[in-house]
């Protein structure tokens, strides 16, 4: 067995384009799939248990099957249906692009709105008493207090949910597309060099995955400030109460 | 839902689905003892490598593992054995290249699960056992072996549910899995939306029951924890 290198860089602009294409699908349906979750997990989080029945069938189906399945299930599944191939929407689903846009938002969002669930039922207690104090409405509280504190806690682990994200956006090559793994296997076809090709494809995904959790840290110091500050050390001077 | 004579199919693909995910989960827990092993070692090489596989494996793709074990695994295989004199043409069948892949990337997750694990007994339990003159290898056999299992249960639930749904992966190469057998279905038939759905459903049925089977072995585990509902 001989390593090739030089056919990696031969191909290296190819496997940059997919790596284009594996970022829109990540970022799009990252950020649909956010605001699907929104209104998702605040259902769930509901007293009501109608409000919460709809979310969890839902959560349940995405998080229960395959990515694969729900992926087939739009792109393929959706043609048996001479209504949706007559409809507005079939110029949509007819393109593998679109089809995996709205199965990873789909996917992503059930992930996503139990996290935000959780963090919305992390959120403490006495803020929430804080607000009510304040006279504030259900309304703004939710906006003012509930949502960007839930956002703090629920950071990290939507770290988590964009590389898992990230990783399975590959499953977009199984429809036509050309992400870093359609690209990659657009490649060994003709040269037939799988090892060194997927070795390629596998530094994309980490260099990617490596960005990702140091942008996550630093966003996460941001949005979580108020837990890192620390008083200016001479702030003795201006106001002897605030040394100790 | 009409299957049209083709429930047979799904049925035999379920069980490839099934032997998949039981046989990578073998695999992965042993797979992952060794890399919660290798992490906590005193030995520093052991360290960094087992640092490296849970870092590289969990970085990348599963189908990148299951392409990259199926179309180069056989190059590998084969330079490994002619440097014992084997020059015939070595090819991985799908199923073995499922496995492995899966059970690697199984591997590395739970190795983090057993090294949380491990490290949740206190040491009080090793200095226990060595005041009693167990030596280091029996302490982890007898002591901290078993309770790792209860502390770990309900990670390597959650990580053999994604096993699970990763198997429909390896249809991609070819195996006859559940997803492939839809697949094949859908092409006789006409008819992807059924087929998918039907998939999708037995999946369903089938991490629900790996559900109820996690949570009743977690009770098994641990009766002390629900002594107070029964």
């Amino acid at each position: 067995m001989n390593w090739n290198w030089s056919v990696i860089i031969e191909h290296l602009p190819r496997l940059v384009d997919g790596m284009w294409v594996t970022l829109e699908l990540v970022f799009v349906s990252g950020i649909v799939g956010l605001l699907l979750a929104v209104p998702l997990a605040l259902m769930r989080a509901s007293h009501n248990r109608w409000l919460r029945l709809l979310p969890y069938a839902y959560i349940f189906f995405f998080r229960g099957t395959p990515l694969l399945v729900q992926i087939f299930l739009i792109y393929y599944g959706s043609s048996q249906f001479t209504f949706v191939r007559e409809s507005l929407l079939w110029p949509i689903l007819r393109e593998p692009y679109w089809c995996a846009i709205i199965a990873f938002t789909l996917n992503t969002s059930a992930y996503s709105a139990e996290l935000i669930r959780g963090a919305i039922q992390a959120v403490p207690k006495g803020e929430l008493e804080a607000a009510d104090a304040f006279g504030m409405s259900r309304a703004l509280k939710i906006r003012r207090i509930v949502l960007p504190r839930a956002f703090g806690i629920v950071l990290p682990a939507y770290g988590n949910e964009l590389i898992l994200m990230l990783k399975s956006s590959s499953l977009a090559s199984t429809i036509t597309l050309l992400d870093i793994t359609g690209a990659a296997r657009s490649i060994i076809a003709r040269t037939y060099t799988p090892l060194e090709i997927f070795f390629a494809a596998g530094m994309f995904y980490l260099l990617i995955a490596a960005v990702l959790i140091g942008a996550f840290r630093l966003l996460e110091r941001r949005l979580n400030r108020h837990q890192h500050y620390k008083l200016p050390e001479r702030i003795g001077e201006i106001d002897p109460r605030l040394a100790d | 839902m009409d299957l049209l004579g083709f429930s047979d199919l799904l049925v035999s693909g379920t069980w490839v689905t099934i032997k998949l995910a039981l046989t990578s989960l073998v695999l992965g827990l042993l797979f992952g003892l060794i890399g919660a092993t290798a992490k906590l070692s005193a030995f520093k090489p052991a360290r960094v490598l087992a640092t490296l596989y849970t870092t590289l494996v969990r970085g990348i793709p599963e189908l990148l593992l299951v392409l990259t074990i199926y179309f180069g695994g056989s190059m590998i295989l084969m330079a490994i054995a002619s440097q014992f004199g084997y020059t015939d043409y070595i090819e991985i069948s799908a199923f073995g290249a499922g496995v492995a892949a899966l059970s690697i990337a199984f591997g590395a997750y739970s190795t983090e699960v057993f090294r949380a694990a491990i490290q949740a007994i206190p040491v009080g339990q090793w200095e226990a056992a060595q005041a009693l003159g167990m030596p280091r290898g029996k302490t982890f056999f007898r002591i901290i072996l078993p309770q790792v299992w209860r502390l770990a249960l309900p990670g390597l639930g959650n990580l053999f549910q994604v096993l699970l749904k990763d198997t429909a992966l390896v249809s991609v190469v070819g195996l006859n899995d559940l997803m492939r057998e839809a697949y094949v279905a859908t092409g006789s038939t006409k008819q992807p939306f059924t087929f998918y759905m039907a998939a999708a459903l037995i999946y369903l049925g089938l991490t629900v029951l790996s559900t109820l089977v996690t949570t009743w072995l977690e009770r098994a585990a641990d009766p002390a924890l629900h002594r107070g509902r029964a």
